[in-house]
């Protein structure tokens, strides 16, 4: 298990990096590695050209704006894990770091290479699902910007083009106090998912929930937003047979089955961690808020 | 051979200049070039995590590193976690003295994440010891015993620092 | 000697201090000039016929230095095939393992062919352009299938995939079911699954001219075998072939097995003339080192109103894979546990080996002894369900108790011996393993768990398991003219702290200095004939030998000393390396002079009455298995 011969490349600017991308035979880029180095030392990609992006200036950030927060595509997990500001106005993403991989991985991970990935249980995506992230792409023409609704085209294939690079990743912040929750089914900490669920929620005064997002992940190809559900919450009071009632809704997702669980599995799977997330965002939502 | 090139990196303590092929990776570079055997190869897909080292003091596992991103970086290997030759480090002891290996092929990784760890949490609960363990994997102690090493090592090193 | 000072009182291992510092030495630290790195070509189809073999392309790779398949290797073997499999005569045929693949493939995961390069990295360039042509042949992989007369075959030249066949039975079966007031079946399905040593397996190999020694270190957990089995397959003199075991990072089972890269590596680096190293990766690991089971069984169990066992009778098909690595002791254990600790009066099992296109099984973690136990409890506990006992009531009333001991079952081990359960009280086990499960209260949490929204259950069984299989286990202890105290051993170490073990023991004998005392396992040059690790069995028959040598030893120093000393032998005591007379510090000698006086000066006589060195060699020798007992609970 080593990797198949390469040319290594390790440029400074992105605009290197989208003039080698145009030019190299066969370009792979390397973010954190762990993902792609398991897969070169398996000989699952076999690239020409490894373009590394770890020492490209200005990727590495996490800044607050006016709506929320933007994120540089190589913000290492662990500088995301440990961010005050991402605790305070995202506090979702520090709920899924935890249950990232592992110390280890979120060391050299980052969030563009999770992205990037898009394995349909990555905890990342499903974050940027629920709080309709702005997923961010230079290229030869520019940037643009696209939300990650239309981000992810395929299983595991997002809308990059081949000449394009993540850069970064715009998250509009809730309301303070607002309720959030990621919750997920893995065999082993640190594991893939093989379900999760994100849960956002603001409730007003009365209790009563006024805004809503639920997300699934590892079920569908990509991470679903569970828009009838998010509906039917509004005007609810946090009653958890009212939940489990709602999320049965979830046993219609188009979801994939395989060697570790079937599709009617992931599907049940799916009923259940989506309850809990909406109890316990619930449960945290700030009524006065 | 392949592509090469030339990295320099200090790697427990001492300044090393290399040129080595570009797709290795990390961990068969210490292993290999520099005779770190005590770097242990699992299994080269970042799951068993026996292979972990530290990296300016951060774990990582270096299966999953190449050899020229450890260009310029201070590297630790459980061949330095020793104080000396005659002392070995509280966490150390307290893997020996609470049964914490048998085989002892899982240890130069568990040392290495739980090193990190009790750094950053010196007083952990058990559950947080699992959980730092995580990525880790032993066959053949059922991780007892190195749940107990590491609550008594993170006891020891509370100690040492007068906390 | 008065009693036991160091054997059970030493608090640290001896082993630690390397493993914990990163110096200790394992397969792949392993270091050899010249060395050479091989990889496998492997099938990809679970059965295919090998039509054609082209490594030209894989050749002109610059740095790859051999690519060889069976026909490269034919000219070197005695026999092509790994004969290993245990004596049995249930054997319906023989299925050995071709050093490489012959022609047809069986399994996925099979080797067809070693490429031998200058690192690792070339060797798996080079293996994944060999370029192999099959013919796709269907394959079968459920064993159940397998055995049916209209089966596809798992080899094209096997009259049938029958492996091996045959019963274990006492007692009145027919009338006893006949009776019965209930009867209650099951159908068990145990599945596969793999050792995942986390450390995967390997091997290093050289060819020293000079002394036309052919070395192989392997990560075996039997260095005498791998001996063995290459004097065997490549005709070699006993004196030419060493097997080494260096540290070894967790063997369960499978690294008892000499494989087909194991011959490979020895004789790519005889042709190369050069040292070749191959370290088995996790994927190879996955799809190619010996795995255990799947078992299936139908048993039924007969039992009266009040739960006390009448008798227990069915089939089971297990599993065997595509070749015999080991023989047919998984199935044969798994048969023979079933009842153990209980009182069955007849028993009646018949058992059915089957050939199918998965990677051969072997001992994982148990032997087969687990899925015995498994049956055995899912039946107890169905008892229980069905009848409304209590679970653990209903094993107090089939329990074999402390006062019925020894109790002989009607049964006998693979080797022929009665199976004699000599001592233990099973009864209590349980009920203090209940205990601190804490059973009684179950109910209590389990309802209030429930109210939380959790569901935990609570699962227990009992065991008896033979352990400490012999026939022997050689053991050398010498002391050397420089004072040091050296144990040689055929037993291998795979974390189970052998060097402690048998410090200790011989340490209480010898001075009671573990640190003085060199342990030597795991060579075939250290003692001509050994067995290794397996079956719980090394403190049994090593520790006892290690016992019977270290006592030989003590008495012949003390006895040279005292001739030396012009004293009393009873007078004198062992302390560290030195003999004195006890209480008279001044009277001494240290034990490397002993050992001097009887180690021969030319021309000069020993001392009177002794024979040469200070060494003895003994085999602890023993047939009949050592049942242990235990009971294991869980709350999940």
């Amino acid at each position: 298990m080593k990797p198949p011969p390469f040319s290594y490349h390790d440029p400074g600017t992105v605009g290197e990096v989208i003039n080698l991308l145009k030019t190299l035979e066969n370009p792979k880029l390397l973010a954190g590695g762990q993902s792609l180095m398991p897969m070169l030392n398996m000989r699952y990609v076999m690239p020409d050209n490894i373009i590394d992006l770890n020492k490209v200036d200005g990727l590495s950030y996490i800044e607050e704006n006016n709506t929320g927060i933007n994120i540089g595509g190589m913000t290492l997990q662990r500088d995301l894990e440990f961010s005050d500001l991402i605790k305070k106005k995202c506090p979702l993403m520090n709920d899924a770091l935890q249950q990232v991989g592992h110390r280890q991985t979120r060391n050299r991970g980052t969030i563009g290479g999770s992205l990037s990935h898009l394995d349909p249980a990555a905890e990342l995506p499903a974050v940027c699902a629920a709080h309709d992230a702005v997923i961010v792409l230079q290229g030869p023409k520019g940037e643009r910007e696209i939300p990650f609704s239309d981000f992810p085209i395929a299983y595991m294939t997002p809308a990059t083009e081949i000449d394009e690079l993540l850069t970064g990743v715009k998250i509009t912040s809730w309301k303070d106090g607002h309720g959030y929750a990621f919750i997920e089914f893995a065999r082993r900490h640190g594991d893939f998912a093989i379900t999760s669920a994100a849960a956002l929620l603001e409730v007003d005064g009365a209790g009563a929930i006024t805004r809503a997002s639920l997300t699934v992940g590892g079920v569908g190809a990509a991470p679903v937003r569970m828009n009838e559900i998010e509906e039917s919450l509004i005007g609810q009071s946090g009653d958890e047979d009212k939940f489990r009632e709602l999320c049965e809704a979830c046993r219609e997702i188009d979801a994939l089955g395989d060697v570790y669980a079937s599709s009617e599995y992931r599907q049940h799977l799916a009923t259940v961690m989506s309850r809990r997330a909406l109890v316990k965002a619930y449960a945290r939502a700030n009524r006065k808020g | 051979m392949g592509e090469t090139r030339k990295i320099s990196l200090t790697v427990n303590g001492k300044s090393y200049e290399e040129e080595v092929e570009v797709r290795f990776h990390l961990a068969d570079f210490l292993r290999q070039k520099l005779g770190l055997t005590g770097t242990h190869l699992g299994c080269e897909h970042g799951v068993c995590g026996a292979c972990t080292i530290l990296m300016n003091g951060k774990s990582v596992r270096s299966c999953l590193m190449l050899a020229v991103q450890a260009d310029g970086q201070e590297l630790t290997t459980i061949e330095g976690i020793a104080p000396s030759e005659d002392e070995m480090h509280p966490l150390q002891e307290a893997f020996r003295d609470n049964h914490g290996l048998q085989c002892g092929f899982c240890t130069p990784g568990m040392l290495t994440t739980l090193l990190e760890f009790l750094e950053d949490n010196p007083d952990p609960s058990e559950e947080e010891v699992r959980i730092a363990i995580s990525g880790n994997l032993c066959r053949c102690t059922g991780y007892q015993g190195i749940v107990a090493a590491a609550l008594d090592a993170a006891q020891r090193l509370r100690d040492a620092k007068g906390v | 000697m008065s009693g036991w000072k160091v054997f059970g009182s030493l608090e640290k291992r001896l082993e630690d201090p390397s493993l914990l510092r990163g110096v200790g030495r394992f397969l792949d630290d392993i270091q050899v000039s010249g060395m050479l790195h091989a990889a496998f070509v492997r099938s990809p189809h679970s059965h295919a016929r090998i039509l054609h073999i082209d490594s030209n392309s894989a050749l002109t790779i610059e740095g790859v230095r051999a690519v060889y398949t069976l026909d490269d290797l034919r000219p070197y073997l005695n026999n092509k095939r790994l004969v290993v499999g245990l004596p049995s005569p249930s054997y319906k045929q023989e299925l050995d393992r071709p050093a490489l693949a012959d022609k047809e493939v069986v399994y996925v995961g099979e080797p067809i062919a070693i490429v031998v390069a200058e690192s690792r990295y070339l060797a798996e360039d080079a293996a994944a352009i060999v370029n192999i042509e099959y013919e796709i042949l269907p394959a079968v992989s459920d064993c159940r299938l397998a055995v049916e007369k209209s089966s596809i075959l798992a080899h094209t030249q096997s009259p049938h995939n029958i492996l091996a066949q045959f019963d274990m039975r006492y007692g009145e079966v027919e009338s006893t079911f006949d009776n019965a007031s209930y009867i209650f079946k099951e159908n068990i399905w145990q599945h596969r699954g793999g050792s995942h040593s986390i450390e995967c397996r390997g091997a290093v190999s050289f060819y020293e001219p000079t002394e036309d020694l052919v070395t192989l270190y392997s990560s075996t957990q039997s260095a005498h075998t791998a001996k063995n089995i290459l004097i065997d397959m490549l005709g070699f003199d006993e004196n030419k072939v060493r097997v080494i075991i260096p540290d070894v990072g967790g063997g369960f089972g499978p690294k008892l097995v000499f494989y087909q890269e194991d011959v490979s590596v020895v004789l790519a680096a005889m042709i190369l003339g050069k040292p070749v190293k191959w370290v088995e990766d996790r994927r190879e690991h996955f799809i190619s080192t010996t795995q255990e089971r799947d078992q299936f069984w139908e048993v039924e169990i007969a039992v009266d109103g009040e739960g006390q066992i009448l008798g227990l009778r069915g089939s089971m098909v297990h599993d065997h894979g595509a070749y015999t690595a080991r023989g047919i002791n998984l199935a044969f254990n798994s048969a023979l546990i079933v009842s153990l600790p209980y009182k069955v009066p007849c028993y009646f099992l018949e058992v059915l080996l089957a050939v199918t296109n998965k990677v051969p099984v072997t001992p994982v973690r148990g032997a087969g002894h687990p899925q015995g136990i498994f049956v055995m409890e899912r039946l107890l506990d169905r008892v229980a369900r069905e009848l409304g006992i209590d679970r653990a009531e209903i094993r107090r009333k089939n329990l074999i108790k402390s006062d019925q001991m020894p109790f002989k079952k009607e049964l006998e081990t693979r080797g022929g011996s009665p199976v004699i359960l000599d001592s233990g009280d099973y009864l209590s086990c349980m009920e203090q393993a209940l205990e601190k499960v804490g059973y009684r209260d179950f109910s209590v949490r389990k309802e209030k768990a429930l109210k939380e929204g959790k569901y935990v259950g609570l699962g227990f069984a009992n065991y008896v398991k033979g352990t400490g299989r012999g026939p022997f286990e050689t053991v050398k202890v010498k002391v050397g003219t420089s004072g040091k105290i050296l144990v040689y051993s055929g037993a291998a170490a795979m974390g189970q702290s052998t060097r402690t073990m048998l410090s200790q023991i011989v340490a209480d004998f010898l001075g009671g200095d573990v640190e003085n005392i060199n342990v030597i396992t795991g060579d075939s040059s250290a003692v001509p004939i050994g067995i290794g690790g397996s079956a719980s069995r090394q403190t049994v028959t090593a520790g006892s030998s290690a016992l019977l040598a270290a006592k030989e030893v003590r008495n012949k120093l003390l006895k040279v000393a005292a001739t030396l000393l012009e004293v009393s032998e009873e007078d004198l005591e062992i302390n560290g390396r030195q003999i004195n007379v006890k209480g008279v510090n001044e009277i001494k000698m240290d034990i490397g002079e002993v050992a001097h006086a009887v180690a021969g000066t030319p021309g000069y006589a020993l001392p009177p009455g002794f024979e040469p060195g200070m060494e003895s060699t003994k085999n602890f020798i023993v047939d009949d298995l050592t049942f242990v007992n235990g009971t294991v609970a869980v709350e999940v």
